[in-house]
């Protein structure tokens, strides 16, 4: 599966290399974009000390750290939450007819390096955060395991929103709510949310375990809504469970899935 | 080779009559079709639109699962065991591609290589075997999505057989080819029957493909076997020097009544 992916997605990166303008300016596009993201936390805390109850460094930790897994999670992924586009278009037929899974067929179409680009502005940030911070080594252990269950977290809610399209195959709209949306909801401290959505995203789709519960781990810092202790080291929990759920809605919508009239 | 026994595939079909009411209505695109098709047999499948031979096409390729009844193509159920079978059946659908539309004919066809596990020498035998006698050697370099209508065709048949399969389901396959196209599909279609004993099903609206490859024909309307039998049995069921369009109407029209 692995070799398949790794194989597809190189035969892409030859086809977009043809045209290496394009791709340089896309990359250089996409870069710049989410560095807006950025600047709208620095503007921010142009007029506060604090966010929430984090510092400018805590904030960005945050930041890159949730970033750092949606883009993994969406560079590798992210198109499986294309599926209505490759049903209209009959696609997906061809996918299914071909002996690999049309799960990894998905994720890898048109794979582009310009999809880098954000991943690098993440990594970058995380990079200027950390060394501000001093993290005791007892505790920074948590980084890789937060970024590697967050990207599974990521991951999994774009399964769950291409599973969706199987059943609502006019409205792909519907799973960007929660893709996009779960991306924009972790960049910023939980604690400027209200109670109810912090615990909406504790315990039913698990989108704080991304970066705020392992978070308050690395940070050292005390739970504003005084959830368990237990749950900053959850996420793996977390991200299994979700895994798994969204692994059943695909084959569940796979089975149910009707083809187009031709 | 396949084997189709009681196989039915409904869809339901809801529409929204209200603010909140939802009306749902059962559509039946096949229901009870139960035929064999022997190992080496060239058989047409033919059915006015909407009759349910793409729906077939689907339920045996696995694309589609079948809401009542049993399927084995190749010795395997298609539903269960979609990505195995796919490494001993080909398809083409003539209405779309199923190569990559932004890579080159040539860059496919090693992807298939990889996908489908062929050996590297006999996958370079075969492709190069294909290569002449459809004459792909031209357009190699040449990007899917610019390629003409009947040159795509027949990268497609190419990526279809480059795994040597043992079936060969096709979907309209002489769908928009110009005459030489057509008669040179049709050349190698049948060759490919009597030389390899590759056993072929197509579905087509040109009688022309039924009488010049065709042994066998079936017939599909709302959903039902109504002919399976020769092309000399199928003229028989109209009065004598009728032509092949004529039988044709006669059987999709008496279904009517």
């Amino acid at each position: 599966m692995v070799r398949t992916y790794t194989l597809l997605a190189w035969t892409w990166l030859r086809a977009g290399a043809q045209y290496p303008l394009s791709m340089a300016l896309l990359t250089i596009g996409t870069f710049v974009v989410s560095a807006l993201d950025l600047i709208a936390i620095w503007i921010i805390f142009e007029h506060t000390g604090t966010l929430g109850g984090f510092t400018l460094p805590e904030v960005m930790f945050l930041y890159g750290t949730a970033m750092v897994s949606f883009s993994l999670a969406d560079l590798l992924f992210g198109n499986v939450d294309k599926l209505s586009a490759h049903v209209r278009a009959g696609t997906f037929d061809s996918m299914l007819i071909r002996p690999v899974s049309p799960f990894v067929q998905m994720a890898v179409d048109r794979f582009a390096v310009q999809r880098l680009g954000k991943l690098v502005q993440a990594v970058v940030v995380l990079v200027i955060a950390l060394p501000q911070l001093d993290v005791p080594s007892s505790r920074v252990w948590m980084v890789p395991v937060m970024v590697f269950c967050g990207t599974v977290i990521f991951t999994a809610v774009f399964t769950l929103g291409g599973a969706l399209q199987f059943l609502l195959t006019d409205a792909p709209e519907v799973a960007n709510a929660f893709t996009y949306g779960g991306s924009a909801l972790t960049q910023y401290p939980l604690s400027v949310y209200g109670t109810d959505l912090v615990r909406g995203v504790t315990f039913v789709l698990p989108l704080a375990f991304v970066n705020w519960q392992p978070g308050l781990f690395v940070l050292g810092h005390e739970d504003p809504f005084g959830l368990p202790y237990w749950l900053r080291f959850a996420a793996p929990l977390a991200a299994l469970l979700l895994g798994a759920i969204s692994a059943l809605a695909w084959r569940a919508g796979l089975r149910r899935y009707r083809s187009t009239g031709s | 080779m396949i084997e189709v026994h009681q196989a039915g595939r409904s869809f339901t079909i809801s529409r929204r009559t209200g603010l909140l009411r939802r009306e749902r209505r059962v559509v039946h695109a096949v229901r009870d079709l139960s035929f064999t098709v022997e190992a080496g047999e060239f058989v047409g499948y033919l059915g006015p639109n909407g009759a349910g031979k793409s729906t077939t096409i689907k339920m045996l390729t696995g694309i589609l699962a079948p809401t009542s009844g049993h399927i084995q193509v190749a010795g395997l159920d298609p539903t269960k065991h979609r990505t195995a079978l796919a490494r001993r059946i080909g398809v083409v659908f003539g209405q779309r591609t199923t190569l990559w539309w932004d890579l080159p004919l040539r860059d496919s066809f090693e992807l298939i290589r990889h996908l489908y596990k062929v050996d590297r020498v006999k996958h370079r035998e075969r492709l190069d075997q294909l290569t002449e006698v459809l004459g792909l050697g031209e357009f190699m370099r040449t990007p899917v999505r610019q390629l003409s209508l009947g040159q795509r065709m027949r990268g497609d048949i190419t990526a279809a057989l480059l795994h040597d399969p043992a079936v060969l389901v096709l979907d309209e396959p002489t769908i928009g080819l110009d005459v030489v196209s057509k008669a040179a599909m049709r050349g190698f279609l049948r060759d490919l029957n009597a030389e390899q004993g590759t056993t072929v099903l197509l579905t087509t609206h040109d009688l022309g493909d039924i009488e010049r490859l065709c042994r066998r024909v079936m017939v599909i309307d709302h959903g039902r076997l109504t002919f399976d039998g020769t092309v000399d049995a199928l003229r028989a069921t109209a009065p004598e020097e009728s032509s092949i369009e004529d039988v044709v109407t006669r059987l999709y029209t008496a279904a009517e009544k």
